[in-house]
């Protein structure tokens, strides 16, 4: 065998171990993180989906039997809080372009040298931990807090004046948590854009406004396109934004799902839960891929 | 300096100048990119600037565009005083090096970049965008993205995206320095066609002398941000008035000597050896002022020592050091007694080489042909790099 593939290969063909070694090489690569994907993605989406279809208690165990009234069940029960998610990662997601772009175009445009400095002033916060944060916008934004307090006392605001535990708090933590993955993305795409390109839109009569509008705003599409998938996915999904700033009233389909596997212990309706918002999710990012892909730009 | 200028632009027929730069000066921090300078462009020419890089020409360019504000001076745009305009306001177009074609729009939509931003709508876009890219022989390519584009195409939808707003002037700068050497030719009889056709005054900034030569009605040479000559293509090549024109306009054979006065209706060049040259009688010069005497390496005709040489023709002995062979032509090196080396050409009419290295020949040329730059009165390079000390980058 050795042999003939040795003759068989002569000048031109490497020998077989090589052309074999070089048609393994892309499965050999992929192999580490196929494997992860497979260990603790698939197969926990598989007893996951299995689990969503089992009836029974924590007492009594749970079984089997295609119990598909648990999704309709959990949709009937949980539709305010999938509903919150929606709104309130939507919103957030929202908040936090409007305040991240202005910043990252003054960067990316304004900042001269000091680009770079500017840009770590920004993200400074994000060092501490997320958790930490939120906590500090409880004690914050509490209703006689460092805040509120001063401003109450003086008459200014009425007594019962709040923003902890409404969703302008939840939001707020929301935009304010994932608001780097919305900056980076668009600072990136901006600075990569051609500043010719900007003296050849003023060169074609275009003033300030219609440099931003034609020529800028439509190359910084892709980092904008990338800027919400990495903000709205997470902020869709949280749920210690809405556990430290929100109250009863704002609980949103994370707290409800974490609940259900932790406090009630009922496996099979967290499992529906789960794959009913992971499957709504699928959906509303296609739409928006359908609706505002850049492909053509990303490709370019 | 400024004298020499007014030699160029004097001819300029007053009141239709379309550009006109007045003491413009454009320092960035020491550096001084554009040095005082009066410039004058007619309505309708081919002009170009021509210098070595960091000699000003794209400051220049760029201040006419509004890209650059200048630190002193008027710029006016068709009698208009446009200093201060910025410029998306002028009625001017620019083609860019780089072409700077908008990537996320496709052919159509950046030739009608300029006319939109100009609230033109609907059919006559479309009427006007076909006729600027019929122009540049790109009719079928409008639904192409830029970088579906060969470099020369690009270049193009760059020329038709400026001239379809029929602009006062089309600034062009170095467009075709990323072509390579046979569609740049082609593209300078390309520009040149196109212009003709829509007679708008283009100024093109260069720095291959043989390029401006081809396409230009009237050509600046600059230096050191400022313009050493101004004239005709056939002025500053065969009359060219200062060394540096001289050396930049091609290969050109300087000797060093002084006037000795007119004779018989020519001038006379002594040169340092006591050998006498016939020039252009010149009333300009003084007599025993010193002057460099120069001829192009084309008018010199090559003859053995034997040979004779028919009277008042000026002749220098040299010897051959050595001869190369370009193709089209010989090109001869030759030591004299004067002490320069001298080049010289010769059309390969199929004889072979004139001569054998080491020999020793008389080099022959026209009076009519050799040129005369005075030295040392404050009009050649060492004058005009005097207030310059930082080296424009």
């Amino acid at each position: 065998m050795q042999a003939v593939a040795a003759a068989g290969a002569g000048p031109r063909k490497p020998a077989l171990r090589v052309r074999f070694a070089r048609a393994a090489a892309p499965y050999l690569l992929i192999l580490p993180g196929g494997g992860w994907l497979f260990l603790f993605f698939l197969l926990p989406i598989l007893a996951l989906a299995v689990t969503s279809l089992e009836s029974g208690d924590f007492i009594a165990g749970f079984n089997f039997d295609w119990n598909v009234g648990n999704y309709t069940f959990g949709l009937q029960l949980y539709s305010s809080q999938f509903l919150h998610s929606i709104e309130y990662g939507g919103a957030a997601t929202i908040v936090a372009f409007l305040v991240a772009y202005p910043a990252a175009y003054w960067i990316a445009f304004h900042a001269g040298p000091r680009k770079a400095a500017y840009l770590l002033i920004v993200l400074l916060p994000f060092f501490v931990s997320f958790v930490i944060r939120t906590l500090s916008w409880e004690t914050l934004l509490a209703d006689y807090g460092p805040l509120f307090k001063p401003l109450k006392d003086a008459g200014l605001l009425p007594g019962d004046f709040r923003v902890l535990a409404t969703p302008v708090a939840v939001t707020g933590g929301l935009a304010y948590t994932f608001f780097p993955f919305m900056m980076l993305p668009i600072f990136a795409s901006l600075e990569k854009i051609d500043r010719r390109l900007v003296e050849a839109a003023e060169d074609l009569f275009a003033n300030r406004f219609e440099v931003f509008r034609r020529v800028i705003f439509p190359l910084s599409l892709p980092g904008v396109f990338a800027g919400v998938l990495l903000t709205g996915i997470p902020a869709v999904a949280d749920y210690v934004n809405q556990d430290l700033l929100g109250g009863v009233g704002t609980t949103m389909i994370g707290r409800v799902i974490e609940e259900q596997f932790e406090v009630d212990i009922n496996y099979p309706l967290a499992a529906s839960l789960a794959f009913i918002f992971m499957v709504g999710l699928l959906a509303m990012l296609l739409a928006y891929q359908r609706i505002f892909g850049t492909k053509e730009i990303l490709s370019d | 300096m400024t004298e020499r200028q007014a030699d160029g632009g004097g001819s300029a027929a007053p009141g239709d100048a379309v550009v006109s730069l007045e003491q413009v000066v454009k320092s960035f921090g020491s550096v001084i990119a554009v040095d005082h300078l009066d410039l004058e462009i007619r309505r309708g020419e081919f002009f170009s600037m021509l210098g070595p890089s960091g000699c000003g020409k794209t400051t220049t360019l760029r201040i006419i565009g509004g890209f650059e504000e200048p630190t002193e001076g008027t710029v006016k745009l068709d009698g208009r005083d446009v200093t201060d305009l910025p410029a998306y306001k002028r009625d001017v177009n620019t083609v860019f090096q780089s072409y700077g074609l908008f990537p996320h729009l496709n052919v159509f939509d950046n030739v009608a970049f300029g006319l939109r931003r100009r609230k033109v709508t609907g059919k006559e876009v479309e009427r006007r965008v076909g006729e600027a890219l019929e122009l540049v022989n790109l009719t079928r390519m409008g639904r192409r993205r830029p970088s579906q584009l060969s470099g020369g195409q690009q270049q193009r939808v760059a020329l038709a995206r400026a001239l379809v707003n029929h602009p006062q002037v089309l600034l062009l700068d170095e467009p075709l320095g990323a072509l390579d050497l046979k569609l740049r030719k082609q593209m300078q009889l390309e520009l040149k066609r196109i212009q003709d056709e829509v007679g708008i005054t283009f100024i093109f900034v260069t720095h291959d002398q043989e390029e401006a030569m081809t396409i230009s009605d009237r050509i600046a040479v600059m230096n050191h941000g400022r313009i050493e000559q101004l004239g005709r293509p056939e002025e500053v090549y065969e009359r060219p008035s200062t060394t540096f024109v001289a050396e930049f306009l091609g290969a050109s054979n300087l000797l060093h000597g002084k006037y000795a006065g007119v004779e018989n209706g020519w001038g006379v060049v002594e040169l340092d050896t006591g050998k006498r040259l016939l020039v252009k009688a010149d009333p300009e010069l003084a007599v025993a002022e010193q002057v460099k005497v120069g001829v192009r390496p084309e008018k010199i005709t090559v003859h053995s020592r034997a040979q004779s040489l028919e009277p008042g023709v000026n002749t220098l002995e040299a010897t051959l050091t050595s001869a190369v062979f370009v193709g089209v032509s010989y090109q001869y090196f030759f030591a004299t007694k004067e002490g320069g080396g001298l080049s010289a050409f010769d059309r390969n009419a199929g004889g072979g080489p004139v001569a054998a290295q080491g020999e020793a020949v008389s080099l022959a040329w026209r009076p009519e042909h050799t040129f005369v730059i005075p030295v040392g009165t404050g009009e050649t390079q060492p004058a005009a790099e005097a207030p310059l000390v930082g080296e424009p980058a």
